[in-house]
């Protein structure tokens, strides 16, 4: 059997305790009374700071107060009126980015509201209840294509639910939730939560879900358009970034992004093969996911290399913190040069160069450092593929501030548009495009 | 050091802690327990007469209301006097008082309304070598529907007439206990006076309802699907037991008699604060039934800290220090005028202030783009909402104007003369300033 210490791939090396402890929930949820303690923490502040850095806006004083008077499905209903996948950024907001960090508890103490566990608290009461709070209004007749079901998607879709129209999901992939059931880390998304969450809102009823159904292979832009009354785009960014060095093309030099959605979608993590010394290259949430899942599978040692400080790096503190806590270490200010092979063409060393910013733009010193890897992975980030003739705004798909594209009649939202790639603000973005397209279908 | 040791009515005690009748004291092995944690005295829980106990109920006898994290803010019982024999009750009081010399202990006693019985009981109390005796004329539940209790502390005449036997047939201080569940308590306070009391102890418990099952809507505690009021007491009840407290310490005919205080007293600071409003010592029950008898310890390093702090040397150095400054609202200087002002440096920017004084004040805190708060002194009148609802302790505070300075909200001079509401202009009856 293998362990920690078997050097290259290799499969098992934690027993399945360990494993099964390993990926248990991030932030577990909170007991009823843990959870009106917390709430009880809240200040109910005037025109709160934490509501106002939400990008679904979600009424969080009065969602946390409902809880505190034993309420929780009060709370939830609060919550999902204005995010339907509250139970999912629950659990995968960087809140300490976001409302916790803007909490004036986090400026009064350090110790912000947990916000996110008592929102966790709220929508799992809810979802736990048969059938779904909203209900569907009568139908108005009109027939939206939505494409791919993502948060974006699946936002959009259910609002437009809601609203009475009639949906078409069209999803590539052969189950809907985009990144939630494909990327985000597997204890942020415990007991298939992204699946439930899925069914769960499809509950409204009037949304139709087709899966192996791709954009720009199986059907065009221009049939979609001319046979429904309007088209949501909520596609993601389906490409990543090539690192652009030499043994790029060993086999085990992989994208990360693909890595994780093996992860998430394997049934038994010892049968998912691991490096002894794993090397992520990236600053972002996807290289942190990488590394920590890594240690957690049994890599022995696992970098992250990052070219620029630790300031610049995409991932917040708390994650960095997070992944530190694992275990990982983190390298600031190199960049990938060369991945060399052993004489039996398997990966065995990366070397990294040694950056500086002199003000001019970032360079590489000239000074070089190899690492031991026998597996690398490259979380360098993901760009739009889709090409379906719609103005761009730099790399992505431009829009209006409420989703409309170039085209008329297309609406688009989520990571294929500008903005910060989180699943709160595809959720933002596909809802208040649906609000769009019932005012533009409705007039 | 700061002395602690209390002379009330002449008995003396190590600390001026007590615990008032009620579980606590109700039984040798619980007293002898209390006085190791090092309880200054206690009042041991209410005697009935001989005969045939009085009965509990067999079902929850308190409920409770909470504040954050289930803090046990207010306690609510429907219990009876002691429901052991008074034979067994007085013969662990001699045992007591025997091996703790030192310590208080004084016996209550509930019997009812007539000569008699106060004459058979009080020989027996007498024996057991108690201190003294406190009249429980409180109990609000189960023993004043049968005449006793607070039955007799809502008549001034019985509590009068009872004292008055206590007197004659005991020969040792006798505390009359109050009910608060009256209107103007000076008048029970009065009566025990008339009636020769040499301390009244207040306050019992407060009537109340702590809560409904909404479910099977029945009161808390609930007993097969009915309640009953029952006597409130705890953290809630302080600001009530104070006032009266202080009631009793400044009206004229009732001034300087002694009290003992009761009603929520939890911690050293409590205690100081009964004793600044003239209590001569307090007494301890709910405190001590959540969270059990070591609390003494808090209370005597904490009360003899602060006297050394404020050079105290005994509990007699302060007590009743803050009775002449408890006044009625017409003597209220009116010519005091007072603006909040908000600390930025503490402010963390939640808000409450602002809607608070927005939404119920007097739209006097100013709220700007980036969530800096200020006070628009044109419009503070001072009301101290703010500062109350604020979660910062000392971020918000009431500062007084200087005399001659100009009040942007009225646009008049800050006198620096006292002037009350008997003198004001808007006063129909007011009388003309010397
Ligand atoms: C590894 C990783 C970890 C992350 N962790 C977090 C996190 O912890 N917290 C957080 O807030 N965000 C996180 N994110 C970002 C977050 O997942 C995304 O911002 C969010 O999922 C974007 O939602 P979306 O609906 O726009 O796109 P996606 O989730 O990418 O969904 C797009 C959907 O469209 C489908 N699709 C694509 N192309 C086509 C086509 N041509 N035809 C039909 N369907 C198509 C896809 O199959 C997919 O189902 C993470 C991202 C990654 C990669
Ligand atoms: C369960 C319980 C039983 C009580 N029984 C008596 C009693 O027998 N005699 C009495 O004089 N007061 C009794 N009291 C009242 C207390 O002595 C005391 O006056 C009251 O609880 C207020 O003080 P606190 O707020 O410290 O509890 C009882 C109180 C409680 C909670
Ligand atoms: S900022 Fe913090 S304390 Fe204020 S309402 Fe939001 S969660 Fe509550
Ligand atoms: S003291 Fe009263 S009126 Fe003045 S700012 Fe505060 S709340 Fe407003
Ligand atoms: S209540 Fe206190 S902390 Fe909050 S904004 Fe007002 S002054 Fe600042």
């Amino acid at each position: 059997m293998a362990d920690v210490m078997t050097p290259g791939l290799a499969v098992g090396r934690l027993a399945a305790e360990e494993l099964a402890a390993n990926f248990e929930d991030l932030h577990p949820a909170l007991t009823p009374h843990e959870a009106v303690v917390a709430a009880d923490r809240c200040y109910f502040c005037h025109d709160a700071p934490c509501v106002t850095v939400c990008p679904t806006d979600i009424d969080i004083p009065l969602f946390i107060r409902q809880i505190s008077t034993g309420t929780p499905e009060a709370a939830a209903r609060t919550i999902f009126e204005q995010n339907i996948l509250g139970g999912m950024c629950a659990r995968v907001c960087p809140t300490e980015d976001l409302c916790e960090g803007a909490c004036v508890r986090e400026l009064a103490e350090g110790k912000p509201v947990e916000i996110g566990r008592l929102q966790r608290h709220a929508t799992d009461t809810l979802m736990a209840r048969q059938g779904h709070p909203f209900a569907r209004a009568e139908s108005t007749g009109k027939r939206v294509a939505v494409i791919g079901a993502g948060p974006a998607g699946l936002a959009c879709a259910h609002r437009l639910g809601v609203l009475g129209h009639d949906v078409v999901l069209l999803e590539a992939k052969g189950k809907a939730g985009g990144l939630n059931e494909f990327g985000i880390a597997a204890y942020k998304a415990t007991d298939d939560i992204a699946a439930r969450e899925v069914e769960w809102l499809m509950g409204v009823g009037g949304i139709e879900l087709h899966t192996g159904q791709i954009l720009g292979e199986s059907f065009q832009l221009e049939e979609v358009a001319g046979s429904f009354d309007a088209v949501f785009l909520g596609v993601g960014l389906g490409g990543v970034n090539a690192l652009g060095v030499t043994g790029e093309d060993l086999d085990d030099v992989v994208d990360a992004v693909r890595f994780i959605a093996h992860l998430r979608q394997s049934k038994d993590m010892s049968e998912l093969p691991i490096g002894r010394n794993v090397v992520v290259i990236g600053g972002g949430m996807t290289a942190i996911d990488a590394a920590v899942q890594s240690k957690l599978l049994g890599a022995q040692s696992v970098t992250v290399a990052y070219r620029r400080g630790r300031d610049q790096m995409g991932a917040s503190r708390y994650e960095q913190d997070l992944a530190a806590s694992r275990g990982v270490n983190l390298m600031f200010n190199v960049q990938p040069k060369e991945a060399h092979a052993d004489e039996d063409e398997y990966l065995a060393e990366i070397e990294l160069e040694y950056t500086a910013d002199d003000g001019t733009g970032l360079k590489g010193t000239g000074e070089t450092v190899r690492l031991p890897a026998d597996q690398l992975f490259s979380a360098i980030g993901q760009t739009l593929t889709l090409d379906a003739g719609l103005e761009l705004d730099g790399r992505k798909i431009a829009v209006g501030p409420t989703g409309r594209t170039s085209r008329e009649g297309v609406w688009a939202g989520g990571d294929c548009t500008p903005g910060d790639d989180l699943t709160v603000v595809a959720v933002a973005e596909g809802r208040d495009a649906a609000m769009d397209i019932h005012r533009a279908l409705m007039a | 050091m700061a002395d602690l040791t209390t002379d009330f009515l002449g008995i003396t005690s190590p600390n001026p802690f007590w615990l008032a009748s009620a579980p606590p004291t109700d039984k040798e092995y619980n007293v002898r327990r209390a006085f190791e944690a090092g309880w200054g005295g206690v009042v041991w829980k209410t005697l009935g007469a001989e005969g045939p106990p009085v009965v509990n109920v067999n079902g929850p006898r308190y409920g409770a209301i909470y504040g954050a994290d289930r803090r046990l803010l207010g306690l609510n019982n429907i219990e009876l006097i002691t429901d052991r024999p008074l034979e067994t009750n007085l013969e662990e009081m001699a045992r007591v008082k025997a091996d703790y010399p030192d310590r208080a202990l004084i016996a209550s006693i509930m019997v009812p309304c007539e000569e008699q019985a106060w004459k058979d009981i009080l020989p027996r109390v007498a024996e057991t070598n108690a201190d003294g005796i406190e009249l429980n004329f409180g109990c609000p539940h189960g023993m004043s529907e049968r005449g006793m209790g607070a039955a007799v502390g809502q008549v001034p005449e019985y509590i009068e007439m009872v004292t008055r036997w206590c007197k004659q047939y005991y020969d040792k201080p006798v505390i009359v206990k109050l009910t608060p569940n009256i209107t103007d308590v000076r008048k029970p306070a009065l009566a025990a006076k008339n009636g020769g009391a040499d301390a009244v102890s207040l306050i019992n418990t407060i009537n109340s309802i702590t809560s409904v099952n909404l479910d099977t809507m029945s009161p808390e505690p609930s007993i097969d699907g009915k309640g009953s009021h029952g006597g409130y007491c705890g953290p809630a009840v302080k600001p009530i037991a104070m006032s009266m407290v202080s009631e009793i310490a400044r009206h004229e005919p009732t001034r300087g008699l002694p009290i003992s205080g009761i009603g929520g007293i939890t911690t050293w600071r409590d205690a100081a604060e009964f004793m600044a409003l003239g209590a001569g010592n307090v007494q301890v029950c709910t405190a001590v039934m959540t969270y059990g008898f070591k609390i003494v310890q808090e209370m005597i390093s904490g009360l003899s800290q602060w006297m050394d702090e404020k050079g105290h040397r005994n509990t007699a150095d302060f007590i009743g220090m803050a009775v002449p400054n408890v006044t009625d609202w017409q003597y209220l200087n009116l010519n005091y005028v007072a603006k909040a002002k908000i600390n930025q440096d503490a402010c963390i920017s939640c808000g409450r202030c602002y809607a608070a004084c927005e939404d119920t004040s007097h739209q006097a805190i100013a709220m700007s783009e980036d969530r800096t708060f200020t006070v628009i002194d044109e419009e503070c009148v001072a009301c101290n909402l703010c500062v109350d609802v604020c979660p910062v302790q000392g971020c918000i505070t009431m500062e007084a104007m200087e005399p001659g300075t100009i009040d942007p909200r009225t646009g008049k001079v800050v006198e620096k003369e006292y002037a009350n509401w008997t003198t004001h202009p808007n006063n129909p009856g007011a009388v003309a300033a010397e």
